[in-house]
């Protein structure tokens, strides 16, 4: 109870940094939350490219094999497409994300605090909030949509080898099948997800940093922490969200 | 000209002078634990102040207060004149630019060069320009004795340089009062030998209001003028390092000649526990 009281202070705390702040002359740092969007973002390319590839090649053969008795193989593109787009993209992006930069910020923040840094921060008139959270949720919140975009088109791509390669369907179609099936709401649910899930890691993971108690033992504590509880968080998120959107759409 | 006149002739000899940092009645917990029962303190422009006690007494708490890092239970804190426990975030930001900061780790932070760690309340607190930041950086670093460093980072240099330029950074806004954690700590003698003369000649060079909080008893009485010497969460006794070695409290004189707690003395009570038969 406790935790949450003082998460929620967080989070109110840096919207008050990124939205209110910058109209009363306080700038948001941006060389800092270029070098998180670096190190957040680009710098997980790779993995989320890859796992996103491997994902649409394990949901293309799924497809295909349920879809093979009915003989409408070739609407596996829809079911690729869709729901790559509108799940497993945004989802298994901000999963892998909050494994790797979520722990990495908890961990950094963690240490800094540890080694009196935040303090020195505090006593040098500098408020830790907007010199080093409002960078992470920031480039975290421009970077993670991103990365979900270019998790979509290649998963949609690892679906569609299995299609072309496997089931023969003809490239022409499939594509068409997938343009047919997309529809901009789809995308669209799926970034505002994946915009809610980058607030989530960010603001979790630097929580979980400033909150540590004690020496080495609790940046590793709290490390943890932060990849349980963003993980965990992500997909209460995707539950409200999804039933959300399946409602109303 | 009056003011100055007399802050000239302090540092060696501690006379009542102005006051400028004055606790009265400071209750403070941590963890829920009553940490500080009743500290009453007062530090005199231009003196330099050992705050001395053992492990857990309450005195790192007594600076993190000191420095508004930490709100107290009751009592207050004047600094300057200025109660820093009731302050508006304008006036805190004042107030932060008169004091400096050195931490038991030196508390560097470790993404930046030296330099740019020096420079950082600068360009942060002022309008100078890049230029003249750079010079002032400069200057500042040559002080601690660490000109030519700016593009090192911090772990690239040893305990006792990055004690130097935390420092250089606690002096980049020329600050009033200077606090120090455990200055030496971590330190071979001879490198915290020479900390200790580099806080001596900059207190003395900027007329600086020097407290010090630490458990090393050779650099306390280099450094003081006076030393508080705490113990559970109150201030035992205060006065020049002569006055504290003549001091009879049985505590002061256990610390000052490193006489450890009394063990258990009942034999017989021993012997018993270790064979099984003592009281649980």
């Amino acid at each position: 109870m406790k935790e949450i009281d003082a998460y929620s202070r967080l989070v109110g705390t840096v919207l008050y940094w990124t939205v209110a702040a910058p109209f009363r002359r306080q700038k948001i740092r941006w060389r800092a939350t270029i070098e998180q969007m670096v190190a957040a973002g680009l710098r997980s390319i790779p993995i989320v490219s890859l796992i996103a590839f491997f994902v649409g090649l394990i949901l293309g053969m799924q497809a295909a094999y349920q879809l093979k008795p009915f003989g409408a193989v070739r609407y596996m593109a829809n079911l690729v497409g869709v729901s790559v787009t509108r799940e497993l993209g945004p989802m298994l992006t901000a999963i892998i994300v909050a494994g790797r930069s979520g722990s990495a910020m908890a961990a950094e923040i963690a240490t800094m605090k540890v080694s009196e840094e935040i303090d020195a921060l505090w006593t040098m008139g500098l408020n830790p909030v907007p010199f080093l959270v409002v960078p992470r949720v920031v480039a975290m919140a421009i970077m993670l949509p991103c990365l979900t975009l270019l998790a979509d088109f290649i998963g949609i791509i690892g679906g569609a080898l299995v299609g072309i390669g496997f089931e023969s369907i003809h490239p022409w179609v499939y594509y068409t099948q997938t343009a047919d099936a997309l529809v901009m709401k789809d995308l669209i649910t799926g970034l505002i997800k994946s915009g809610v899930f980058a607030v989530l890691i960010a603001t979790i993971g630097c929580y979980q940093g400033l909150m540590v108690e004690g020496g080495a033992e609790g940046v590793g504590r709290r490390t943890t922490a932060s990849v349980v509880t963003s993980i965990f968080m992500i997909i209460v998120a995707d539950v409200f969200f999804t039933a959300l959107f399946y409602s109303t759409f | 000209m009056a003011a100055t006149a007399k802050n000239k002739k302090s540092s060696r000899k501690p006379e009542p002078g102005i006051p400028a940092i004055e606790i009265t009645d400071l209750y403070a917990s941590y963890q829920g634990r009553t940490v500080l029962k009743g500290v009453n303190l007062t530090v005199y422009e231009g003196e330099s102040m050992a705050i001395l006690g053992r492990s857990g007494c309450g005195k790192s708490t007594l600076l993190r207060l000191m420095i508004g890092l930490m709100k107290p239970d009751s009592g207050s804190i004047r600094i300057k004149g200025q109660d820093i426990t009731r302050m508006k975030e304008e006036e805190r930001k004042e107030f932060l630019k008169k004091i400096g900061m050195l931490f038991q780790s030196a508390a560097l932070f470790n993404s930046m060069t030296i330099g740019d760690n020096v420079a950082l309340p600068l360009r942060e607190h002022t309008q100078l320009e890049e230029s003249t930041i750079q010079i002032m950086t400069r200057m500042k670093l040559d002080l601690v004795g660490l000109s030519g460093f700016e593009n090192f980072y911090p772990s690239q240099l040893s305990g006792g340089m990055r004690k130097r330029a935390g420092l250089a950074r606690a002096l980049a806004m020329d600050p009033e009062i200077l606090f120090c954690d455990e200055p030496s700590a971590g330190l071979d003698p001879i490198v915290a030998a020479g900390i200790d003369n580099l806080l001596l000649k900059l207190k003395r060079a900027f007329n600086m209001t020097l407290v010090v909080v630490t458990h090393e008893m050779a650099s306390v009485f280099t450094i003081a003028d006076r030393i508080a010497m705490m113990h559970d969460g109150q201030i035992l006794a205060v006065g020049t390092p002569d006055e504290i070695r003549k001091n009879p409290h049985p505590f002061v004189q256990q610390f000052l000649n490193r006489v450890p707690d009394q063990e258990v003395q009942d034999k017989e009570m021993v012997l018993q526990t270790l064979m099984g038969k003592g009281t649980p």
